[in-house]
């Protein structure tokens, strides 16, 4: 019995004298439970819509009012053309255009019959779903409660248009992300442990006073796991497109600079995950807790970003895989160019110059 | 004669921890020179310096007239550096290691081969086996042949010898040898005192101070006490009563014996000294001095 119980203080000690251990076992559970019981709340507010009035007599703006203070919703826009509407969802800041015919007012009042269009970005096709029903909610709730109807309540026909993903497939969703996930996973997992490996194994110390220079040992490193996951991007793509039906709508080169551009953000990741860990397992939990589940979580993969509460918005802000998930879905569901997604390029492009310039600081020609 | 490694003053501190104090000492050409002390004496630390891998606190140090801080670059092409552990791919075959380490030095095997063959040719016959699957001295010899593979003109091995059978530990020192007949020099490492007996010169480290340079033949030579085996019924108290006789320099246990170093010659006034604590069956002879019996002294020395 004595010698049991020393075996398990033993345990005890190796988990409370190893900080990530403990981290591990306190720090995640609490972490994953803050940030699901946040982000998987079905509560839904804040959403950018836009609206484009033609009518502009006092119903539409009553009715507009009312949608605006439900709290769901936030105006983006007030769209003049409907060329604009198009435009505006490709900018990507809205979510919903709602649309008010001419004479909209006079018609409720005479005839006791009239038509809005919602039109929803069904990219995210469980997102555009929600909108689309609060958004009716909101429209029948002031029908039954509009006033000056003397015999009947008048009614309000909703023309509902889904765009982008008309059949609401939730796999236009999950091939973005599943893209971003396993490219983040496996470039910067990969270069991270198998750098983390030549430290363990001694082999790092010949390498460095080798005449390699650090750039070429990082260089060397990191060139086949571009190339091998570049490859993985085009089986995902290529499944996305055949097996699932993906459409590719804009510049497929596009596409492929874009996955190249985070492969190699990923992949300079690893190597600043590496500098940071000291053995294969460190690094491989680094790069699990550091990148998978936020990945999962906090990218807009599976929970709007739109919901998060703000501080969750921040950090969602500074998950790489969130800006990826956007541009591809751009470009394969909306056939955006460039124009529209440079500012998530630019935060990618910038965020891997970071990282390659710490790596390289950290990334000694000596030890110390 | 210029010092092949010439070693000034050398200090580093981890986090507080002196590892080296004011360190120094030279190499000559072609000997094999040997570092002993126990682990962390600072032994790794030094060569780690050496080979540009740390930078020193303080002091300087040449590698044939190369210093090892402005001239790194040079000192990476001129030295052959075996890490504590083989550092070796332990998922790559044997001669995929050798190919490798070869080219990152900018050479090939085809072209250096006869640097390396008497250590490389036993290891042929398992060329395409995984360098993780060999036996210990196996690893050893393959990792110096890496390290050879280059030509170097310095060879630093740090503790190449550890955990390694007796008869290649053996092996390894008479293919040192030939390498110092070829003119390379050798710095090693070793923890163990007989293989210091094996170096044309040995330093002895000890917490991060160099102790004391000398042949090994000179440092026994040199060891100033009357030295003695003792033993006797009683051998568990008996390192302790040696060390309360006002005459006792110093006592330690070296295998079934105490050996004694006295301040004055007097062995009978031992004897009785032990007979008047209760032993009997005393054993009192003269033994020559090791590199042990020079260590622990030296040890005694650096605590005055």
């Amino acid at each position: 019995m004595k010698s049991f119980g020393g075996f398990v203080i033993k345990e005890f000690n190796h988990i409370f004298r190893d900080r990530r251990t403990m981290l591990v076992l306190f720090g995640i559970p609490v972490a994953q439970l803050l940030i699901f019981g946040y982000v998987v709340t079905n509560e839904f507010r804040n959403f950018r819509i836009a609206i484009f009035d033609m009518s502009q007599d006092e119903v539409t703006r009553e009715l507009t009012g009312k949608i605006l203070s439900s709290g769901y919703f936030i105006l983006d826009e007030s769209l003049t053309s409907t060329d604009g509407i198009d435009e505006a969802f490709k900018k990507g800041h809205i979510k919903e255009v709602v649309i008010f015919g001419q004479g909209f007012g006079k018609r409720l009042e005479k005839e006791g019959l009239a038509t809005v269009q919602v039109i929803a970005d069904a990219s995210d096709a469980n997102t555009a779903n929600l909108l689309v029903n609060y958004t009716n909610g909101i429209i029948q709730d002031f029908a039954i409660r509009y006033r000056p109807a003397p015999a009947h309540p008048p009614a309000i026909r909703i023309e509902e248009r889904m765009i982008y993903n008309a059949e609401l497939k939730g796999v236009y969703m999950f091939v973005p992300g599943t893209m971003a996930l396993i490219l983040m996973l496996v470039s910067a997992m990969m270069t991270s442990i198998s750098i983390a490996r030549e430290k363990e194994m001694g082999t790092l110390e010949v390498l460095l006073i080798s005449p390699l220079k650090p750039y070429h040992i990082i260089a060397g490193k990191v060139i086949p796991y571009v190339v091998l996951s570049f490859i993985n991007a085009v089986v995902i793509l290529l499944l996305g497109f055949f097996v699932f039906g993906m459409p590719v709508r804009g510049s497929l080169a596009l596409l492929l600079s874009e996955s190249l551009l985070f492969i190699s953000l990923a992949l300079s990741l690893g190597i600043f995950i590496s500098t940071l860990a000291g053995t294969q397992q460190v690094a491989m939990f680094i790069s699990m807790f550091a990148l998978m589940l936020p990945t999962l979580l906090l990218s807009g993969f599976i929970f709007p970003v739109e919901n998060m509460p703000l501080i969750l918005q921040w950090i969602s802000a500074l998950m790489p895989p969130k800006y990826f998930i956007t541009i591809i879905k751009d470009i394969m569901l909306k056939g955006s160019g460039l124009e529209f997604v440079w500012e998530e390029t630019l935060i990618l492009a910038g965020m891997t110059l970071l990282f390659i310039f710490l790596s390289v600081r950290r990334f000694k020609t000596r030890f110390v | 004669m210029k010092a092949a490694v010439d070693v000034r003053q050398i200090s580093k501190s981890f986090k507080g921890l002196q590892a080296l104090k004011e360190a120094t000492l030279e190499v000559r050409p072609s000997e094999i020179f040997g570092l002993v002390g126990p682990d962390g004496a600072g032994k790794t630390t030094l060569f780690r310096i050496l080979v540009s891998l740390l930078l020193p606190d303080g002091g300087s140090a040449t590698i044939l007239g190369h210093d090892t801080q402005k001239d790194y670059k040079m000192i990476r092409r001129i030295t052959g550096y075996m890490p504590g552990r083989f550092s070796l791919y332990h998922d790559l075959t044997v001669s995929e290691n050798l190919s490798f380490f070869a080219s990152i030095f900018g050479t090939t095997v085809r072209e250096n081969y006869h640097l390396i063959r008497d250590i490389y040719g036993p290891l042929e016959p398992f060329a395409h086996r995984q360098a993780g699957k060999l036996s210990g001295g196996m690893k050893q010899k393959l990792a110096l042949s890496c390290a050879l593979i280059h030509n170097p003109s310095l060879l630093v091995l740090d503790e190449p010898t550890t955990g390694v059978d007796a008869v290649s530990r053996k092996e390894f020192w008479e293919m040192l040898a030939v390498r110092r007949a070829e003119g390379i020099t050798i710095l090693v490492s070793t923890p163990y005192m007989d293989e210091a007996a094996l170096c044309d010169r040995v330093a002895l480290i000890q917490n991060g101070r160099i102790m004391g340079i000398d042949h090994p033949d000179g440092l026994v030579k040199a060891f100033p006490w009357p030295l003695y085996a003792v033993a006797s019924e009683m051998m568990y108290p008996l390192p302790g009563h040696l060390k309360e006789f006002h005459l006792t320099r110093s006592a330690y246990r070296f295998g079934d014996r105490i050996h004694l170093a006295l301040r004055e010659d007097d062995p009978e006034s031992v004897e009785s000294f032990l007979r008047s604590k209760g032993h009997t069956k005393i054993s009192l002879s003269s033994c020559k001095p090791g590199i042990e019996d020079c260590f622990m002294e030296l040890m005694v020395n650096g605590q005055h």
